[in-house]
């Protein structure tokens, strides 16, 4: 009869729409549970000396700062190198390298790289970086991000790239335009806010990184600003202060999480601005 | 004196012109002036470009077979066609845009000014600011539009802003775009419509002053209104440039173009002036084509 298969696909409508509606909710009550977590603990330990003092032995009162400027500088000088080669390979994928063979494999091997455990990445810096030198350092730290960034870079670049209408390009061209013209004046222009937002996503994804950084740019409680030395940096105080059996460690870890968490939702956050600002969307 | 005379003088002689008004002088040359204008226009039509044995693949698919045609200078040609007959990579051949895709090829010769653009030897930049194009869909560049007629300027030569001014403005003007932007240089191309977008397009083209305009159906993208400006600048841009439009829309061809040429699956059927095939065409093709039996 017709009336019990429509009540039927009713039940099955109604079934797969809850179930889904389930998922959602579970997922954002463990996002929301892990933000009022990081929210509670970090808020109370916000103090003024987080930005003025250095992490100190235990027992003692102390701050972050070493390790916030650690992060600054480590990440930055990991997203310096990491950009420019990512949104080169990028470019080259989308615009120059289009039917070579060369063009499939480094999109493959990117896309691989991609989704490495960032702790092989931490590995394999470690070998070639801190190894023979005999200590660890800053360098070896911002060469495991840079190296994480990359794929996240040269496939946003890539995908951005790809969706210049080609008739953009052809019409370059039908003025003379030699290529590299054509790249830097129309396509780039045409996709900035997307690649941008790219390396924003980066730089978020490569600054709550802990386990590359433990074995390559390990930390320092001391004030450092040598780049061939150890430093500090937030993500490997958050992890050796937490397993601390000290409440004041504990202490300045959530606020370092919570920190850490404000920075990347910040990024994010302008990442979607940036991307979605209706002027700036390609076509 | 005779007119002729009273004409050769007039316009140079400022002291004439305070005595005469212009009118007057005028009033007694139209016989000789309507006889220049009869003149020039039965100019017969110099070749611009010679199409010879020109075929062309798209890697395994031969999509020109052989075509022969000439196009007259300062001559509207029509391309027509059905779908997938040629008509577009024909077109294409002439700027060798088909050559940003490495699988596409051309074999036999286009003459232009009787040296074979063909030839690898040939200067892109150079060839493709001789032969502008503009595509079906409007293609303004992300920036604004001031900078999408300087951008093609810039590719040649180092221009003063000033001079950068006027060049942007006679082109604008030209392509009867500028009464309507002038307020709004500094805004970005694709605000306008799509059939100012389309205006804007051909100004950047003819910016570069090229002696060839290939036109890609440029008025298929757009509604009645816009695809009437784009007529009547076809028509005004004619005395200036050798035209070659491509178009689906048979009374496009009829109204605009000089000469037309049918495309049927690669081949040129048929090419003569527009009056002829569509009026008395040769080959059995065309007539069915223009009567509207196919395609």
């Amino acid at each position: 009869m017709g009336i019990t298969r429509y009540r039927w696909r009713r039940i099955l409508n109604g079934f797969f729409l809850s179930t889904s509606v389930i998922a959602t909710l579970l997922g954002l009550a463990v996002l929301f549970s892990i933000l009022t977590t990081v929210l509670t603990h970090g808020i109370p330990a916000l103090t003024p000396d987080l930005f003025t003092k250095m992490t100190p032995p235990p027992g003692n009162s102390g701050g972050l700062l070493n390790a916030i400027v650690g992060s600054l500088i480590i990440t930055g000088i990991g997203i310096a190198v990491g950009a420019p080669i990512g949104v080169l390979a990028g470019t080259f994928l989308a615009e120059f390298g289009r039917g070579k063979w060369l063009t499939d494999a480094t999109r493959f091997i990117s896309d691989v790289l991609l989704s490495a455990p960032s702790i092989l990445i931490g590995l394999f810096v470690f070998t070639v970086a801190v190894k023979p030198v005999q200590h660890f350092s800053a360098w070896a730290g911002a060469l495991t991000l840079a190296i994480i960034a990359i794929p996240v870079i040269l496939r946003t670049t890539d995908d951005m790239l790809r969706l210049v209408p080609n008739d953009l390009r052809e019409a370059g061209a039908a003025l003379g335009a030699p290529q590299w013209k054509i790249v830097v004046k129309i396509s780039y222009r045409s996709v900035r806010a997307g690649i941008v937002t790219g390396i924003l996503l980066a730089l978020a994804r490569i600054s709550g990184e802990t386990a590359p950084l433990l074995f390559t740019a390990l930390n320092n409680q001391f004030w450092s600003s040598n780049v061939n030395a150890p430093m500090a940096n937030l993500p490997v105080v958050i992890f050796q202060f937490a397993m601390s059996p000290y409440d004041d460690w504990q202490r300045l870890a959530w606020a370092g999480a919570l920190l850490t968490t404000a920075a990347i939702l910040g990024l994010s956050v302008l990442a979607r601005i940036l991307l979605f600002s209706p002027k700036e969307r390609p076509q | 004196m005779t007119p002729d005379m009273i004409d050769d003088i007039g316009p140079r002689n400022g002291a004439t012109s305070l005595i005469r008004s212009p009118d007057t002088g005028r009033g007694i040359s139209p016989p000789l002036n309507q006889a220049t204008a009869a003149r020039e226009i039965e100019q017969p039509p110099v070749p611009k470009l010679l199409i010879k044995n020109l075929c062309f693949h798209y890697g395994r698919h031969m999509a020109l077979k052989s075509v022969n045609m000439t196009i007259h200078d300062r001559r509207v040609t029509a391309i027509i066609g059905a779908s997938g007959c040629g008509k577009s990579t024909l077109l294409r051949t002439m700027n060798r845009i088909y050559e940003l895709y490495p699988d596409q090829r051309a074999e036999g010769e286009i003459l232009m000014d009787g040296r074979n653009i063909l030839e690898p030897s040939v200067n892109l930049s150079h060839l493709r600011s001789r032969i502008g194009m503009v595509f079906q869909r409007p293609t303004p560049f992300p920036m604004s539009i001031y900078d999408n007629i300087a951008f093609g300027i810039q590719l040649y030569r180092r221009v003063p802003k000033a001079e950068l001014d006027i060049l942007v403005e006679a082109a604008l003007t030209k392509a009867a775009l500028w009464t309507e932007v002038k307020d709004k240089l500094r805004v970005v191309g694709s605000g306008l419509s799509g059939g100012q977008q389309q205006r804007l397009c051909i100004a950047r083209t003819i910016a570069l002053n090229p002696d060839v305009l290939l036109l890609d159906e440029p008025a298929s993208a757009l509604d009645p209104v816009s695809t009437e400006k784009i007529e009547q600048l076809i028509d005004e841009l004619r005395a200036d440039y050798t035209i070659i439009i491509v178009t689906h829309n048979l009374q496009q061809a009829a109204r605009v173009s000089d000469f037309t040429a049918l495309m049927h699956l690669g081949e040129l059927v048929e090419f003569g002036e527009t009056q002829t095939i569509f009026t008395r065409p040769t080959d059995r093709r065309t007539e069915d084509y223009v009567t509207g039996k196919y395609g």
